[in-house]
């Protein structure tokens, strides 16, 4: 049991953080611009799709300073030239583009590299498990993603409160338009947050392409996980969206590693059903099967309670 | 006027007869399976399996009935049953007496009926149903029906040849089953504590787990769970990214229990999962790769990624199910559906690999020999994915279908 709560808690972490790492951008894109980027997870997606590729020729470690900076750059691009232009017919639009965006990146990646999961492989310097505990391996791999994920929200949480640019995009996820009245650049901002915020996506499909596998479903299977966690951390919050990530990351593992049933619950209060009832489904569903609906279920919560989110201190 | 109007007229006719002439040289498969979705890596490596088996096998070898070739069609069902229904009515819009599917029961489940139903109301324009790869055990028990031939074994028989090597293993106490929650993987589930528990009651069931069907992103946990459990052997049936997600974790994890697979290997699953699976994983199927178990099946193989470099016979049933047919074309000398089905019955087959199989006639499920195969780099003289990794044959269990009579199968045959 101890086994299992241990490394419980450790993969719970280390998928928290990886989470954080989409989720960072996609709170900061959301609060500043009001977008809700549909097509985010397709750029953590083109992040690993990059990596794979550049690993091929020049190895893993170019890939995970390469592929960030490219769809960062891609990202800039697709603001720029598309979201400012769809802008001017408002949000509904904006949010209509980005949906068409996310199925365009994932048919044109399934065009370029072929619908098969592709071979992303760790850098054989990390392939080696770090230690052992009750037999069981910790890669290496993981402390490295754990690592690098601590880093990035380190660095990001000084740049926007310590620097001269973290304080313009505070002020600009707050009050946008007093910003522009003040004389600083919005759009240039709003571009540079939003390529920032997909360069983030970008590093989080490098370090878990080979983590979790390459291939054209993973912004699909991530991608509606990074809604809940923006809506449960809180609108333009990093703390939230930090906090949100790890309780998201913990629910889903330990509710896949404990074996509990209502029915298991009940029989603490000397309830028992009869093996009959009608209900008996409801009652013998275990914690692992219902697992992957929970964080919707803390969304919907969430929604209702508390609106701003844990962190939020914005209504819209 | 009427000159032009006589020259049309005779211009048509003789393009019509050339065309039927030309008809009447080839016979068209239709093969109808994903081409296009998501699925279609599988679909489409399927079909350049069949083109290249009827190219090679039948056509190159003088065809059938006189030098009459097969020509493989290919209709794009998507997967799905109600498009499959559609493209059905094309390939006999079209003139096409033969099917071939493979890709889900479900698909097949939709094809056999929807057949039955037209041989039913056209005894002239018959149809004929090649399953090469729908295992759902329920086609061919009380789903069976007259113009439906399965040439994979079905699930029950994999997992009692499966069941078989495990329950041979002493050091096997502790088993962990998981799978992907729909019909399939529960048929997985059910079959392996079913036969585990009538021929090693003793082996204790220490996990039966199903997980979501493509959405689990980190199979970590689940590994963690298997891991604690200290299971000896693992069984699945999972496919897809699924099964890679599921493999990778099991490696990282250091588990170093044999995880007992349907799926896993070729269409990119063998390349991914690479080192980490070494010796660990092991393939329940039909037909043998490594060592080749002949020089015909070996040539056969290399010419066949000679064409196709980033392709695998991944499915060796595809060429079973067509020399088959085109030996009873040639038995009856006929192309007439219901003669060939008759034919087709209890029909005893020697492969390229030199395996002797045979078409059960009271329900139609090809009985062959099963093998149980390891993910290895060692000893690979054909591999898959060009990774250097393969297939190399543990076991193979002759009989495996023997123990597993038709049940439930009652067919009507056409009266003759």
């Amino acid at each position: 049991m101890l086994e299992l709560i241990f490394f419980s808690l450790l993969n719970g972490v280390v998928t928290g953080l990886l989470l954080f790492m989409l989720a960072s951008g996609l709170t900061l894109i959301f609060s500043m611009m009001g977008v809700l980027n549909f097509a985010h997870a397709s750029f953590y997606m083109l992040g690993a799709y990059f990596a794979y590729t550049i690993s091929i020729y020049l190895g893993f470690w170019v890939g995970l300073i390469v592929a960030p900076i490219l769809v960062g750059l891609l990202g800039a691009v697709v603001e720029r030239y598309g979201l400012r232009y769809v802008h001017r017919w408002g949000h509904v639009a904006e949010l209509i583009f980005t949906f068409g965006l996310a199925f365009l990146i994932e048919e044109v990646v399934q065009f370029i590299w072929g619908k098969d999961t592709k071979a992303y492989h760790e850098p054989e310097i990390l392939q080696f498990p770090l230690f052992t505990f009750f037999g069981q391996n910790f890669p290496a791999y993981k402390a490295f993603m754990l690592v690098i994920s601590i880093g990035i929200f380190i660095l990001l949480l000084l740049i926007l409160t310590r620097s001269r640019v973290g304080l313009i995009i505070q002020a600009a996820i707050h009050k946008p338009n007093m910003t522009a009245m003040l004389g600083h650049n919005v759009p240039l901002v709003f571009m540079g947050v939003f390529g920032v915020g997909c360069a983030l996506a970008g590093l989080a499909g490098v370090i878990a392409g080979p983590a979790l596998g390459t291939f054209p479903g993973m912004a699909f299977v991530l991608g509606s996980i990074v809604f809940v966690i923006v809506v449960v951390g809180g609108l333009g919050s990093l703390t939230g969206a930090f906090v949100a990530s790890l309780l998201i990351g913990l629910l889903q593992t330990f509710a896949i590693a404990l074996d509990y049933s209502v029915n298991d619950l009940l029989q603490l209060f000397n309830i028992s059903f009869d093996a009959d009832s009608a209900l008996r489904d409801l009652w013998t569903l275990s914690l692992p099967q219902i697992a992957p609906i929970l964080p919707y279920l803390l969304l919907i919560l969430i929604l209702i309670f508390r609106p701003t989110g844990l962190f939020g201190n914005r209504e819209t | 006027m009427k000159l032009k109007t006589t020259i049309l007229i005779s211009a048509a006719v003789a393009a019509l007869t050339a065309f039927t002439a030309q008809a009447a040289d080839t016979i068209k498969i239709a093969f109808i399976d994903p081409l296009s979705g998501p699925f279609a890596a599988t679909g489409t490596s399927g079909f350049k399996q069949a083109q290249f088996a009827a190219d090679m096998l039948v056509n190159q070898k003088g065809g059938v009935i006189d030098g009459k070739m097969f020509e493989i069609v290919g209709f794009d069902n998507k997967i799905s049953p109600k498009e499959s229904l559609v493209q059905l009515k094309r390939a006999i819009g079209e003139g096409i007496h033969y099917i071939m599917q493979g890709n889900s029961s479900g698909v097949a489940n939709a094809l056999t009926d929807a057949v039955k139903k037209h041989n039913d109301r056209n005894p002239d324009d018959l149809v004929l149903f090649m399953n090469y790869s729908a295992v759902d055990p329920a086609l061919t028990n009380e789903k069976c029906n007259f113009w439906h031939f399965r040439f994979d074994a079905n699930a029950n028989i994999k997992m009692n040849a499966l069941t078989d090597v495990i329950a041979a293993d002493d050091s096997i106490k502790k088993v962990y089953i998981i799978g992907q929650d729909y019909s399939f993987g529960k048929a997985v589930a059910a079959g392996a504590v079913k036969y585990l528990g009538e021929k090693r009651p003793d082996i204790e069931i220490v996990g039966n787990e199903l997980h979501p069907i493509g959405k689990v992103k980190d199979f970590t946990p689940y590994a963690t769970k298997i891991r604690a459990s200290e299971a000896d052997a693992i069984i699945t049936g999972n496919w897809g990214a699924d099964m890679v997600g599921l493999a990778k974790a099991i490696g990282d994890a250091g588990i170093e229990s044999p995880v007992y697979t349907y799926y896993a290997a070729n269409d990119g699953i063998t390349k991914t999962i690479g080192a980490s699976g070494k010796d660990k994983i092991r393939l329940v199927h039909e037909g043998r790769v490594n060592p080749p178990p002949t020089d015909e099946y070996k040539a056969y193989h290399m010419a066949f990624k000679e064409k196709y470099p980033e392709a695998d016979i991944s499915q060796f049933r595809i060429a079973n199910a067509l020399v088959m047919l085109a030996n009873a074309m040639n038995q009856t000398k006929s192309t007439d559906p219901a003669k060939v089905a008759m034919a087709l019955e209890g029909m005893e087959y020697t492969t390229i690999q030199g395996d002797k199989v045979v078409m059960r006639a009271e329900d139609h499920q090809l009985m062959q020999p099963i093998s149980i195969s390891v993910h290895t780099d060692e000893n690979i003289i054909l591999d898959a994915d060009n990774s250097g990794y393969g297939l190399v044959t543990e076991k193979t269990i002759s009989a495996a279908d023997a123990d597993i009579p038709p049940s439930g199968c009652n067919m009507e045959r056409p009266a003759s």
